[in-house]
């Protein structure tokens, strides 16, 4: 079945290899023929064979290969976040996520093309290249995960880990037709991430299908010692099974949805179509607010490249990666940093210096916090009246290659719908609900803090009823 | 009009502490082994990893606050210090800034402004002539000391010269070292002392411009140090020019004082709460077990053997070194010496004889000395034949009353009817000195008591001596 074990989605491959009717060695052989051939430049590397042992007898993920988003630390396998200021390092250590999956029977099947250090929404910002969005070729596949969505989409892997600071797994996924979801702050151990934004930056799965995001997460969320900050997951993560949404009350926050969100027509129009099959199946739909989610961006804009200006003072030519001599220190430095480092990374390092900047905390780092807490207090008063807040993923569907590039600004504004979730650290999945101008839009579903399963349950009888098919992606 | 000025000082000192693993990753501490030897993917702040904080750096921490009086703050957060430097390989510091583990307190006669913990930064070590890095030829990074958990105690700027400085880092030390959390070495840089320092017209209130002296690392150089600022602020004022705010650098061998860098030059920290930890917030258990791991400190001691009788200054002598004072009750409770002469035979015989060393692993037990000096407080030797004693018992210890009776160096027992004969005799072969005394000068029996000294082999008791001369002379 050699041809048609990619057509499998990840969580039927493991049921196809557990009943013994798929050999993991095969399947990893095909995906990595695939992920080798592909030309969307979605990989930064390959495996070059299958891993020398077989999966654990009983192993849950049963051999089914993992695409890893570059920025995770891989043991001797090269993780460069997208940067030439890593061009070539290998680490020494495996990140605490991908040993756990590999533990769980997910090998290595990739390193996925993203924007430098995780900054950016269309993945033009890699230093690697731009990825192609596998629905159209002149245009993007979103970012920062973008690799890892245009490889799923493309079905050169059969699901991806990526990471979400203000919108990076959710908005690629939407924009190339998949699902993808961030998880609830501290489940998942951040350590071995290549970090961006310590306080927001979270991985999460990038699948075909509701299904496979559920059977990824699972393997994906505990307590890590290594990690302070993480607090692992209360319960386990369940394959969902709804097919109705009775009784679940959908609050639609009018500053993401309605006027002067700046949603797109068809990607609106989409959105509404969603909200008639979520009340067809038993849900009701209200309008709430989100008070401060307008103050979001610019809140997020503060704080991701202020910490993100403190993580990458490591990036300094002395130990690893890039070194550009120039006779002193300083000027080693200078040299270093500003022929390793893209413009858009540099933009958010000047950005954070100066807001951390003695004089300046206060007005802008400060202020941003207090927006923080805000944002985070009007979801939980929302989700005191709704169980879930839904909005369109990202404004648009997926733009041309370069025409936002010159324009940080109309780029930033494409996490306009996901970055009030990543300030308030809940969980958020975006499915993939339709399609305008031919091109998929996403669906986001966000929720409390840990409610990960009901989220997952909700999405899944929405999957079944919009019955997207995202084989127009996957076709060469 | 001469304008006499005094100083203020503020101290700044970074205390290594003897944790078995560093402040954020599981290493262990670095005791000279081969250079990059005790590091890991945190310590050498690889791309992706995190820190974890040491919780016996923390109980470290609050048993400095309780031994400083100092209030132990229920939550605290670490943050975030920024500048880039090869010895720093994150690019920042983690390190506690506007909410510290402890605020306030006092030891002695200073206060404590607070007391937070940090990590170590890594060694650098210069290629070239001039042994630091601007004009070296290349320099290498030890990240083996990457890391190493630091407590930082930053006092109000109460101290008024260099000698109390001094004496008060002394006390620190002892405190510290008491405590059990830390080396408290200079020289190895276990213990590292930084002082601000201003000058003003003495009786005014208002504070000089203050500059950061770095670098004194013993106890001799602080002193020197902090004087030669000092007289460098004094001689600027006095010629009418500004002392300019900057950090100095202090340098031991020639003793110079140049300037780091200038207030205009100063980093811009850009501190900021680390993302990477959660705040730290002190259970009762955390406290409990500072508490029980809590030593009787040398303020306390000092107390304590006052109230035994002994001066002030012995007590301080023995509180402040701790194997002294260890040493002394360890004598005081075998029976028969009195508290105060046994402190003076430690502090003043003892010491002479053993040094810096711990006189517990010398020759001469507790219970030894305390038997030596019970024999000198009973009259059965003197205190010159005691000395003699202690000189053998440091040799190659045993008994002070065996030595006494095997060398015959027991006084004499035979009272004035056994003494008289030989002063007399000493009068007469000294028939000058005589002369002298009595004409008033009573140094001169000096003379005489060496004579009767020889005569006995130190057995006579040199004042029973004189009060005979007195009596023969008529003076």
């Amino acid at each position: 079945m050699t041809s048609d074990m990619t057509a499998l989605t990840a969580a039927e491959a493991v049921g196809a290899s557990e009943r013994g009717d798929l050999d993991a060695g095969e399947l990893f052989e095909a995906y990595r023929a695939a992920a080798a051939a592909e030309d969307l430049n979605a990989y930064l590397w390959v495996a070059e064979e299958a891993p020398a042992q077989a999966p654990a007898a009983g192993a849950p993920l049963a051999g089914v290969p993992l695409a890893v988003k570059d920025l995770f630390c891989t043991e001797g396998v090269p993780s460069q976040a997208g940067s030439k200021i890593l061009e070539g390092y290998r680490p020494p250590y495996t990140a605490s996520v991908v040993a756990r999956l590999a533990q769980a029977g997910a090998p290595l099947l990739g390193k996925t093309n993203q924007d430098e250090f995780a900054m950016g929404s269309s993945n033009e910002n890699s230093a690697f290249g731009a990825v192609l969005n596998p629905w159209d070729r002149t245009r993007v596949p979103g970012g920062s995960s973008g690799g890892s969505a245009a490889a799923v989409a493309a079905g050169s892997a059969p699901w991806a880990l990526g990471t979400d600071t203000g919108g990076s797994i959710r908005q690629p996924a939407a924009l190339c037709g998949i699902v993808g979801l961030k998880p609830t702050y501290g489940t998942v151990s951040r350590y071995g991430m290549i970090a961006f934004a310590s306080s927001l930056d979270q991985a999460g799965p990038l699948t075909r299908d509701v299904t496979d995001a559920a059977l990824l997460l699972s393997h994906m969320v505990g307590k890590d010692e290594r990690d302070s900050t993480s607090i692992g997951f209360p319960g386990t993560i369940e394959r969902p099974s709804a097919t109705s949404l009775k009784g679940i009350r959908l609050g639609v926050p009018e500053e993401l949805s309605g006027e002067g969100a700046g949603i797109e027509p068809g990607v609106l129009a989409a959105f509404d179509a969603t909200l008639k099959l979520a009340e067809e199946l038993g849900a009701s739909i209200h309008t709430c607010h989100l008070p401060h989610a307008p103050h979001a961006l610019s809140a997020y804009y503060v704080l991701a490249p202020a910490e993100a200006s403190s993580n990458l003072a490591r990036y300094d030519g002395v130990r690893y990666g890039l070194r550009v001599e120039d006779g002193g220190l300083v000027g080693m430095y200078t040299k270093t940093r500003s022929q390793g480092f893209g413009t858009e990374v540099k933009r958010r390092i000047m950005l954070g210096t100066y807001s951390l900047s003695s004089g300046y905390y206060d007005a802008y780092y400060g202020r941003a916090q207090r927006v923080r807490t805000k944002i985070a207090d009007d979801f939980r008063t929302a989700f005191d009246a709704f169980h879930f807040v839904v909005t369109p993923t990202s404004p648009s569907v997926a733009f041309e290659l370069g025409s936002k590039i010159a324009d940080p600004f109309s780029m930033y504004v494409n996490d306009y719908c996901t970055v009030p979730m990543s300030l308030a650290g809940i969980p958020a999945i975006s499915i993939p609900n339709g399609l305008s101008e031919g091109l998929p839009t996403g669906f986001q579903l966000a929720g409390p803090a840990f409610s990960e399963n009901r989220i997952l349950d909700a999405a899944f009888a929405l999957e079944r009823a919009i019955g997207f098919d995202g084989s127009a992606g996957r076709t060469p | 009009m001469t304008v006499e000025y005094e100083p203020v000082i503020g101290l700044e000192i970074h205390v290594q502490l003897s944790t078995r693993t560093k402040m954020f990753c599981g290493c262990e501490l670095s005791f000279g082994e081969p250079p990059n030897t005790r590091t890991c993917p945190v310590c050498l702040g690889l791309p992706g990893t995190l820190p974890r904080a040491n919780a016996q750096a923390i109980h470290y921490g609050l048993m400095i606050g309780l031994a400083l009086g100092s209030d132990l703050a229920p939550r605290s957060i670490f943050h975030r210090k920024n500048y880039f430097y090869p010895d720093l390989p994150k690019g920042y510091q983690i390190s506690q800034y506007d909410e510290p583990l402890c605020t306030g307190g006092r030891l002695g006669d200073v206060r404590i402004h607070r007391v937070h913990l940090e990590e170590d930064a890594a060694k650098l070590v210069h290629a070239g002539s001039s042994g630091r890095i601007h004009g070296s030829d290349a320099s290498v990074v030890d990240f083996n000391r990457g890391g190493t958990p630091l407590a930082e105690i930053v006092t109000e700027p109460d101290v008024r010269s260099a000698a109390q400085a001094r004496e008060w880092l002394t006390l620190l030390r002892t405190t510290l070292r008491r405590l059990g959390v830390s080396d408290v070495n200079m020289e190895e840089g276990s213990l590292r002392c930084d002082a601000n320092i201003s000058i003003r017209p003495v009786g005014s209130a208002q504070l000089g411009t203050k500059t950061e002296l770095k670098n004194m690392n013993s106890f001799r150089f602080l002193e020197r140090g902090v004087n030669a600022e000092i007289a460098r602020q004094q001689a600027l004022l006095f010629a009418g020019e500004p002392v300019v705010q900057e950090t100095l650098h202090f340098d031991p061998a020639t003793e110079r004082i140049t300037s780091l860098r200038s207030k205009e030059e100063a980093h811009d920290y850009r501190y900021f709460p680390e993302p990477d930890l959660v705040p730290v917030a002190i259970s009762d258990a955390m406290l409990a077990a500072a508490h029980a791991d809590m030593p009787e400190l040398p303020a306390a001691r000092e107390e304590r053997l006052q109230g035994l009788g002994l001066s002030a200054a012995s007590a301080r002598q023995l509180a402040w070194r701790t194997e002294l004072g260890d040493y002394f009750e360890a004598a005081l409770a075998s029976d028969g010496a009195e508290a105060q002469p046994l402190a003076n035979w430690i502090c003043n015989e003892l010491v002479a004889r053993v040094g810096e060393q711990d006189p517990a692993s010398s020759n001469v037990s507790p219970d030894a000395l305390a038997r030596l000096v019970a024999l000198v407080g009973d009259k059965a030797v003197t205190v010159g034949n005691a000395k003699l004693v202690l000189d053998r018992l440091v040799d190659a210890g045993g008994d002070p009353a065996a030595i006494v009776a095997a060398e015959g160096l027991g006084a004499l027992d035979g009272g004035a009817d056994e003494l008289e004969p030989i002063v007399d005799a000493a009068l007469a072969a000294n028939a000058d000195a005589a002369a002298k005394i009595r004409a008033g000068n009573m140094k001169a029996i000096g003379a005489i008591i060496g004579h009767v000294m020889r005569e006995t082999k130190g057995r006579a008791d040199g004042g029973e001596v004189t009060r005979i001369v007195r009596e023969r002379l008529g003076v």
